[in-house]
């Protein structure tokens, strides 16, 4: 390695966490930004054939979980994620590819231990503390309210 | 039509920047996508809980329901109205009750995924 080709390194180490983590939060940004307004679409579409607000919220979600474990089976969902990272991760597409994902992995395990526990690696900590805060919000909400 | 782009215009922006949020405490504190997504449910809880959150509904719509927060959120709005149903037995129903529709679909799918597809498919 010549002398040129080890500065020019240390410039790429020097200059790359930082645009790494700018062009990361580019990418995730415009990926779930997309997704969101995909949401955003469909919720419009649901809103304008009379659907209820809060059956709209739970179509809205059951199609945005079903593309998403689609395209998690396709093994697409993989592919999104590696370019979009937090994109893929935060919107509800991602706790649906947390579900789906693992049950594919682990299916030589077996259907009960393979299948149906692994499926909730992921989704099990993200159910868990969401009961228990919504235990927590429930208790001081019937106190104050 | 405007109300209409404004709306999705808008749910690209806020779910974008709240993907940002995710992103910035992956590569900035090395929290792994497990932890976040249960950092952004009890998060959208609290703040559901104190009412706060639907505020950004109001604005952003599908782009403040859609990431995990709105996830809590719901929960939040659940066990609320629950309790204003049926008091303190509100408390343990209203959470779960909220979430159902969501995890059902999410278990069902994810379930028949893993009955159709194998490991081997994913290149």
């Amino acid at each position: 390695m010549n002398v040129e080709q080890k500065q020019y390194d240390e410039m790429v180490k020097q200059v790359s966490p930082k645009s790494a983590v700018f062009m990361n939060s580019i990418k995730a940004f415009f990926v779930g930004g997309i997704i969101c307004a995909i949401g955003q679409v469909l919720y419009n579409f649901f809103e304008a054939r009379g659907f209820s607000q809060e059956n709209t919220g739970i179509l809205v979600a059951s199609v945005l979980i079903t593309v998403a474990i689609l395209l998690t089976a396709l093994g697409l969902y993989e592919r999104i994620g590696k370019f979009a990272g937090a994109g893929s991760v935060v919107p509800i597409t991602g706790f649906a590819n947390a579900i789906a994902a693992p049950a594919i992995e682990h299916k030589k395990e077996g259907l009960v231990l393979g299948v149906g526990a692994k499926m909730f690696v992921i989704a099990g900590p993200v159910i868990v503390y969401g009961t228990v805060t919504s235990v927590i919000v429930g208790i001081i909400y019937y106190f104050v309210r | 039509m405007d109300g209409l782009f404004n709306g999705i215009f808008w749910a690209f922006v806020i779910g974008g920047a709240i993907c940002i949020i995710g992103q910035l405490l992956i590569d900035l504190t090395k929290l792994t996508p497990a932890r976040i997504l249960v950092f952004f449910v009890v998060a959208g809880c609290i703040l559901g809980g104190l009412g706060l959150y639907d505020r950004l509904v109001d604005f952003a719509g599908a782009g403040a329901t859609v990431p995990l927060p709105g996830f809590g959120n719901l929960l939040a709005r659940g066990v609320k109205k629950a309790v204003d149903e049926r008091g303190l037995i509100g408390v343990i129903t209203g959470g779960f009750t909220a979430m159902a529709g969501g995890v059902t679909v999410a278990v069902i799918f994810g379930y028949l995924a893993a009955l159709v597809s194998s490991p081997g498919m994913k290149e």
